[in-house]
């Protein structure tokens, strides 16, 4: 019924093709190894670059001359050799266990530290008007480069159809220039609102309101960290950046709690908030929700990754060395998925990763390693100064972390924070058992939605730290699949074995 | 409400692309994601939940919150915003849990 595609083997795997992913595939190219890049999107990008090569925003000055670098990102990874598997999506990784005979891509390297030969990873290919066809490739090192997600923002009404992502609105303007219209509020806190605000004024798009939930007391606390900020590259533009928005834009500052209300269409229609111990209301026609990103971590969990609470972040990343390696030999992980630091960083921090790669493949040696990272780990350096800045002065409230009452925690699922919180109460164990309570995180976004509010809330109730509390066990697959894509999985007789073992 | 950015803006050398939605005929750009186009075009909800059947739409627009599943061409649980406009392709909204065939 349908063409079965041959396993592929490389050296090393990229998952991600935001600049970490380009980065590191390139540079791992240059360097010998056979390299595979797998992303969902149809073209390289990821989603600070999205539809860089297809925009129809072709006046630069709209999207920034920042957007329009990912450029400059492309060529070198066409001419690099990688080869690039767009529209799919990596859904299982697995340890293949070292086989003699069967071990290797049968170029006659061998692996230096003798461990695991390598991973079996299972991934699907959509195809226009066909159910995808899935597909495995074995590769002996990992790079992750699944890069960042928007932070939940569990507001009341936060799930009504016109309450969107910032990032969401950022995603509709790069790739179809697609603006809001009408009565439009941002909301919230974080570089990317200002960025998307003056990104809309570049395009004539008139914006209602910002409701900033940034406070004074965040500035207090983010001003010791103001010396690197003001040695940064973020300064000079960022400070141009906010001065154009807050001549443009009606400012709401200290914004302390944030509600949107259904109108009789059933889509979003006023927006309730409180700023200065006062209450007030305003009808909109879309609100864009944004306070801050996190590392996207369920390929790197299911993996079996260790990841460690980030408290100026208040979010799980992974456990990484100065290389992106984790706890797993031969994973490694490169760019915001590693911890957030922007999308300079995750160029830099792509190519160390891959260096990297190359001496865990015996590649190269320790000295070329070195010698070869020296310059990206400088650089990255740079990119990195001035962010504790950003991190404490836009560290979401704790309200907008820990919602309480009918406000939607789990929007597959449709729990509430006081039906998580209640379970907390009478003594669930953790997120866990939460979903045999509630089912919370067991709806297809596999927790990506939830997961951080749930550990928090979890963490508030029992008076727990978020790191004791835990967070969702995630496995494979790591994106909903099909059984009919299951079966299209190409078949040994080993596999064919191991379910008819017990027949006669 | 969504519209497209000012003309002079856009490329010149857009294709257009037609797809149907609930029965309305809709003309969309090429390279447009579902989810796109039915923002382009004024339509915020394009579901009802399995558990509530409260109406949501797009969220996050990259694949990870599944509040956009719309049934293309007769299929159902289709990510708008992961699956690109094709010419005659028909988009439906997805009305919650599937039932049990009579």
């Amino acid at each position: 019924m349908s063409i079965e595609i041959a396993t592929t083997t490389c050296d090393l795997l990229v998952v991600g093709a935001g600049p970490a992913g380009l980065a590191a595939a390139t540079e791992a190219a240059a360097l010998g190894l056979s390299t595979v890049l797998i992303d969902e999107q149809p073209a390289p990008g990821g989603q600070i670059y999205r539809a860089i090569s297809s925009t129809p925003v072709q006046n630069r000055a709209i999207l920034g001359e920042d957007y329009w670098h990912g450029l400059s990102l492309l060529e070198p990874f066409a001419r690099s050799g990688a080869r690039h598997l767009p529209a799919a999506t990596v859904w299982s990784v697995n340890t293949l266990d070292a086989q003699p005979g069967t071990e290797g891509d049968g170029d006659g390297d061998t692996d230096t530290d003798g461990r695991a030969a390598g991973f079996e990873v299972a991934y699907s290919v959509a195809h226009p008007g066909q159910d995808p066809q899935a597909a495995l490739l074995h590769c002996r090192h990992i790079i992750l480069a699944t890069g960042a997600q928007e932070r939940p923002f569990p507001i009341p009404g936060w799930t009504l159809p016109g309450v969107i992502t910032a990032g969401a609105a950022q995603i509709l303007l790069k790739t179809s220039g697609v603006v809001p219209e009408g009565r439009t509020v941002l909301a919230g806190g974080g570089p990317l609102l200002y960025l998307l605000a003056y990104q809309y004024l570049n395009a004539g798009v008139k914006l209602e309101a910002i409701l900033e939930t940034t406070d004074s007391a965040q500035w207090r606390k983010a001003l010791p960290h103001a010396w690197g900020f003001l040695r940064s590259p973020y300064l000079g533009k960022g400070l141009k950046l906010l001065r154009a928005v807050r001549k443009a834009v009606p400012i709401v500052s200290g914004v302390t709690a944030l509600e949107a209300i259904a109108g009789a269409g059933g889509q979003v229609a006023e927006l309730r908030y409180q700023a200065a111990g006062q209450r007030h209301s305003m009808a909109i026609d879309q609100l864009l929700l944004h306070q801050g990103v996190v590392p996207n971590t369920n390929l790197s969990r299911a993996i079996g990754a260790e990841h460690v609470w980030n408290e100026r972040q208040d979010c799980w990343e992974p456990m990484v060395d100065a290389w992106g390696a984790t706890s797993m030999p031969h994973v490694s992980i490169a760019g915001d998925g590693a911890g957030i630091a922007g999308a300079v960083a995750a160029e830099h921090r792509g190519r160390i990763a891959a260096v990297h790669a190359a001496a865990a493949l015996g590649r190269i040696g320790k000295a070329t390693r070195d010698g070869k990272a020296a310059s990206h780990q400088a650089a990255l350096a740079r990119a990195t100064r001035g962010r504790e800045f950003f991190e404490v002065l836009y560290r979401p409230l704790p309200q907008f972390r820990r919602p309480v009452g009918d406000t939607i925690v789990c929007r597959c699922e449709e729990a509430t924070a006081e039906q998580v919180r209640h379970a907390a109460r009478i003594g669930c164990q953790g997120p866990n058992q939460l979903k045999a309570f509630l089912r919370c995180g067991m709806g297809p976004c596999q927790g990506r939605l939830c997961g951080l509010t749930v550990t928090e809330l979890i963490a508030d109730e029992q008076q727990r730290h978020p790191r004791d509390v835990g967070y969702y066990r995630l496995r494979f697959p790591t994106k909903p699949v099909t059984l009919g894509e299951i079966a299209t999985l190409p078949q040994t007789q080993a596999s064919r074995d191991a379910v008819v073992r017990f027949k006669k | 409400m969504f519209r497209r950015i000012d003309a002079a803006v856009l490329q010149a050398t857009d294709r257009k692309v037609r797809v149907t939605v609930d029965g309305t005929a809709l003309e969309c750009r090429e390279g447009d994601s579902v989810a796109a186009a039915l923002f382009a075009a004024g339509v915020l909800a394009c579901r009802d939940t399995a558990v509530s059947g409260a109406a949501r739409g797009p969220y996050c627009m990259m694949g990870i919150c599944y509040d956009c599943l719309v049934r293309i061409d007769g299929r159902p649980n289709q990510q708008a915003c992961m699956a690109r406009v094709r010419d005659g392709m028909t988009v439906e909204r997805q009305h919650g849990a599937r039932e049990v065939a009579a």
